[in-house]
């Protein structure tokens, strides 16, 4: 076991996770190179469209130090965005020690610290490596000061790398065999092993990534989940080596894989812990730290027959996205569905995505937004996620919003119109960090409402692209807030319900409504759409009716040509949902989201 | 009268005098290759020989097909006889430019065979005979007509465009007095539509034409039907009027029945057993295949039942005959919505069939959506 090394990279988003992890997969000549595409860990179409890893990868690399022992590395890459930390800390569980990235030119950033306090929960040992050392705008003198200073680490221990160049690659290795302990634990003793991931294969049912920390498991064994009870033959266990790769046993130390007949998706719990039914374990390991979502939306089938579909692909999506929390809800307009809670908008975004093409649902998403916590006239508390509950407002004695601690790293020139979007979102406390010449970090306390809808945009195009954006959650306080309903053709569509800040109530209804006529095709009746609270409309418009659809000639061969026209137009239908009379896309849902049209 | 199942025989003659900037059919302004390609259309002609029954009407279409010499037009017509079979009342079409309508021309037609006459008129006044970039003038137009009735013919069908900038409805009801005037058996009043890769429509993007608003457009529509049904016209498809219904064109109403059609020449369509195909839309392509023995198609389709029922719906919401019930299974049809549509007078039903009212047929390419 004393050649066995568990380590996890880990870093703010973009400095280089994934490359590193393509140079030691190729030092370790794991994939021939004529094969090799950049960030190969990053599998997924999304992550590989995005440029971003969504999800921890693990691979066990063979590798042979300068002094020729050999070693079997287990590494994991990590997602860098906040909305995945989640995946960061249960990959953490698995290892002893980290490579802690950092951006040679960015220096340290908001996820660098919170993966630092991460991996020092674990007690994990951090090598902190400089990365991107390439770059004309490499500052490492500057990065240095940051790793003593901000990170409380010992900078002469940073090994200088450039994961794009390769260099340092070696370096980087020989640290990792040297500084990094091998696992402790026995093999002989009861099986112990952590579940931190999963994922469903469609011919061998759920596929278990683990963590053995005692004893064995082979092919042929009985395993016992801890939390159920519930017994499996093993049929194969092995490592992560692109692809999986088959072994005798997984045992003491190792990182990998166990397919044992778990058929019944729900049976899988991530953070469980796995032993052998003929030597059960006293007692199962921690396991991890609940989630707690943060953004809350609900999840409907386009069309209602689905709902079924629609529950077996979340249970299986939920295998392999632990983060992911949800139940049942159910709308008038909408019929049954499942709301959900989610670590952040671009974690709500890739659900969303995912589900669509993983798993072919077609699904209509709410109108995202917070927790609220309501104080009754009679003394209840109330917790709110979902506009659908909304206490009566006469009832409200007092209502409480969350709040973040945003803060936002701008080029100094953007400062004034970040202060602008700060104020705009109802931001307090602003504070200023120069961390380096040149640029300014702004904090502000601001509602987690404010910065859902839309923020994030906005901030994109207010700094054209050169701010970065984090924030830590911080505490409730008191919010005057209201619930804005849409109605179209004097009909409520409950799943379009927002509860807003009241100040904001008009120009949201307003905007929705806006947006809903740019969204909503016109139909051969005119549609009225109305936003209000209570009884009060408070905005209104008019989709007109469209008087005319008719091409003039059809001939021959325009037969065919207007058929798979109306093929297509039909299959685009199929994507709507229908309301009362109303057709209504899917993009309608969030687009009441926006402030403005595309 | 029209109601046979008997195929359609289709030439597509794909030459013109110069090309109009809103048409979007397959021809080219230069009759350089008719040589060649009269000899590719024969082998054409033979290839589909005994693969048709009796015609029962047969179109000679393009393109300009009055851009050939009479020499041509009689050689295509003989060989077209010589290899298949046509009914003896077979409604014989060509479609006519004014301006190659010559007294020994008609005399030449009518001598030929042809037994109606689709005339390209499209407008009365030469201002807008030239926006529309046609070789021919007013006055010719007019020639044209008094000499065809003049010489005989008795089936004759005019086409005319409406719908272009700076039209008003004024001017449009003068243009169909105008056409009224001669007493057309048969009214094409075709809408301008932005074809794709046509001169019009770049200039439309570019803003140099506007289109009419969809306003203007919807008020000009009902005009022209409810103007030519006072004068006894009957509106028969969108775009198509009738002075009675045996004037309205057999020919074209195959191709809304799903009744078999054979289309010669390149780009022209063909339909049989529920399969469709379409020729190259290239002269030169077209030549070429004939000349090296094989057929000069580009693509074969067969439609699926569903697909089938969706053409029939397709089509039917554009004719005054609508489409028949009994041949939709009753779960493809939104029986809510067709209910809908009838409260909202868009359809009515009557024997059985759905037939699209005036405001029906505006709304023709949406009716499928939501109907199916
Ligand atoms: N110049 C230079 N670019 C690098 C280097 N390492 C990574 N990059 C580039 O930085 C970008 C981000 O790299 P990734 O490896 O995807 O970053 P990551 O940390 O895995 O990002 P997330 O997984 O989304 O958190 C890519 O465009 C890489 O090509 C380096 O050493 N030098
Ligand atoms: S409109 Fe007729 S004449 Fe003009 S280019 Fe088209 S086919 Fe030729
Ligand atoms: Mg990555």
């Amino acid at each position: 076991m004393t050649n066995i090394r568990n380590f996890s990279i880990i870093a703010h988003i973009d400095h280089g996770k994934s490359t590193l992890a393509d140079r030691l997969i190729q030092k370790a000549g794991l994939v021939e190179d004529r094969d090799f595409r950049d960030q190969v860990l990053d599998t997924m179409d999304i992550e590989r469209e995005r440029g971003i890893t969504i999800k921890t990868q693990s691979v066990t690399l063979p590798y042979v130090s300068r002094d020729g022992r050999e070693f079997e590395l287990n590494l994991i890459d990590t997602p860098g965005h906040v909305d995945f930390s989640y995946e960061v800390s249960r990959a953490l569980a698995s290892c002893e020690g980290v490579l802690l990235l950092v951006d040679a030119s960015q220096g340290v950033e908001a996820q660098t610290l919170a993966n630092l306090y991460a991996a020092m929960e674990h007690d994990l040992e951090i090598i902190p490596v400089i990365n991107k050392i390439d770059l004309p705008s490499a500052d490492i003198d500057r990065v240095k000061e940051e790793i003593e200073a901000d990170l409380g680490l010992d900078s002469d221990q940073a090994i200088l790398c450039s994961a794009k160049e390769g260099t340092g690659v070696d370096d980087v290795l020989e640290a990792v065999i040297n500084q990094i302990p091998p696992p402790s634990g026995h093999s002989d003793g009861p099986l112990t092993a952590l579940i931190f991931d999963a994922h469903y294969d469609p011919f061998r049912g759920t596929v278990v990534s683990c963590r053995v920390f005692t004893g064995h498991i082979r092919p042929g064994d009985t395993l016992r989940l801890m939390s159920t009870g519930g017994t499996y033959k093993v049929e194969e266990v092995g490592l992560f080596r692109l692809p999986r790769e088959p072994k005798d046993e997984l045992k003491a130390g190792e990182v990998g894989y166990i397919i044992a007949g778990i058929k019944t998706v729900g049976d899988t719990r991530i953070g469980d812990t796995i032993t052998l039914d003929t030597d059960p374990a006293p007692d199962p390991l921690p396991g991890f730290k609940e989630v707690k979502p943060v953004v809350f939306s609900s999840i409907y089938p386009i069309s209602t027959e689905d709902y079924q579909n629609l529950t077996d692909a979340l249970e299986k999506y939920k295998l392999n996205d632990a983060a992911l929390i949800y139940q049942k809800d159910s709308s008038a307009a909408l019929g049954l569905g499942f709301r959900c809670g989610f670590l952040g908008l671009l974690h709500l975004e890739i659900v969303q995505e995912r589900l669509e093409r993983e798993y072919g649902q077609s699904i209509i998403m709410t109108v995202p937004t917070v927790e609220y916590h309501f104080t009754l006239t009679n003394g209840d508390t109330l917790s709110v996620d979902n506009p659908l509950y909304y206490p009566d407002p006469v009832t409200i004695e007092k209502a409480m919003e969350p709040y973040i601690r945003a803060s936002i790293l701008i080029p100094e020139r953007y400062m004034g119109v970040v202060m602008d979007l700060g104020l705009e979102r109802r931001g307090v406390n602003s504070k200023f960090n120069y961390p380096t010449p040149g640029r300014i970090e702004v904090q502000f306390d601001l509602p987690l409402a404010e910065v859902i809808y839309d923020f994030y945009d906005r901030l994109k195009t207010v700094t054209q692209g050169y701010g970065s954006f984090d924030y830590d959650l911080l505490d409730y306080r008191a919010g005057d807030v209201a619930k804005v309903d849409i109605l179209l053709n004097g009909e409520k569509v409950d799943a379009l319900s927002q509860i807003v800040h009241k100040e904001r109530a008009r120009t949201r209804a307003l905007q929705a409504c806006e947006r809903l006529k740019e969204e909503i095709p016109r139909h051969m009746f005119k549609i009225a759409v109305q936003g209000a609270i209570g009884g009060t409309i408070i905005s209104r418009t008019t989709i007109p009716p469209f008087r005319k659809d008719v091409t003039a000639k059809c001939y021959g061969g325009d037969i065919s040509r207007k058929r798979k026209l109306l093929e297509k137009q039909k299959k685009g239908k199929k994507r709507m949902k229908m309301i009362g009379s109303v057709t209504l896309p899917q993009s309608a849902f969030v687009a009441v989201l926006k402030s403005e049209g595309k | 009268m029209n109601d046979t199942k008997k195929p359609g025989l289709y030439v597509h003659i794909p030459f013109c005098r110069s090309k109009c900037p809103y048409c979007g059919f397959y021809s080219v302004p230069s009759t350089s290759l008719v040589p060649r390609w009269l000899e590719a259309l024969q082998k054409e002609i033979i290839h589909y020989k005994d693969r048709f029954d009796r015609f029962d009407s047969l179109y000679l279409g393009g393109g300009t097909p009055t851009c050939l010499d009479v020499g041509s037009l009689r050689k295509i017509m003989e060989t077209l006889f010589d290899h298949f079979d046509f009914a003896a009342d077979t409604e014989m079409t060509i479609e006519a430019n004014p301006g190659d309508l010559s007294e020994e021309n008609i005399i030449a037609l009518k001598d030929i065979g042809f037994n109606r006459i689709s005339l390209g008129v499209q407008a009365f006044d030469d201002r807008t005979l030239s926006f529309l970039g046609r070789t021919h003038t007013a006055l010719e137009a007019e020639k044209a007509l008094k000499n065809l009735r003049s010489f005989g013919f008795e089936n004759i069908g005019l086409d005319l465009i409406y719908g272009y900038e700076g039209q008003t409805v004024k001017a449009w009801k003068n243009t169909l007095e105008k056409a009224l005037s001669f007493q057309p058996e048969h009214l094409s009043c075709y809408e301008l539509t932005f074809e794709k890769r046509t001169l019009f429509s770049r200039w439309k993007e570019k803003g140099i034409i506007k289109p009419l608003t969809e306003k203007e457009l919807s008020t000009l529509f009902p005009t022209t039907s409810e103007f030519l049904q006072d004068h006894g016209y009957i509106h028969y498809e969108i775009s198509n009027f009738a002075r009675e219904m045996t004037y309205a064109s057999r020919h074209n109403q195959k191709y809304w029945r799903h009744i078999p059609y054979l289309g010669l020449g390149p780009s022209a369509h063909s339909f049989q057993d529920s399969t469709r195909w379409w020729n190259v839309r290239s002269i030169r392509a077209y030549c070429k295949a004939l000349e090296s023995g094989e057929a000069p198609i580009e693509e074969h389709e067969s439609l699926t039942k569903e697909q089938f029922i969706l053409e029939s719906i397709s089509l039917g919401s554009r004719t005054r005959e609508g489409f028949d019930l009994n041949e939709i299974p009753p779960d493809t049809l939104s029986t809510e919505n067709l209910s809908k549509l009838q409260d909202a007078g868009f359809i009515r039903i009557q024997d059985n069939r759905v037939i699209p009212t005036q405001t029906g047929f505006l709304m023709a390419d949406h009716l499928p959506l939501l109907l199916v």
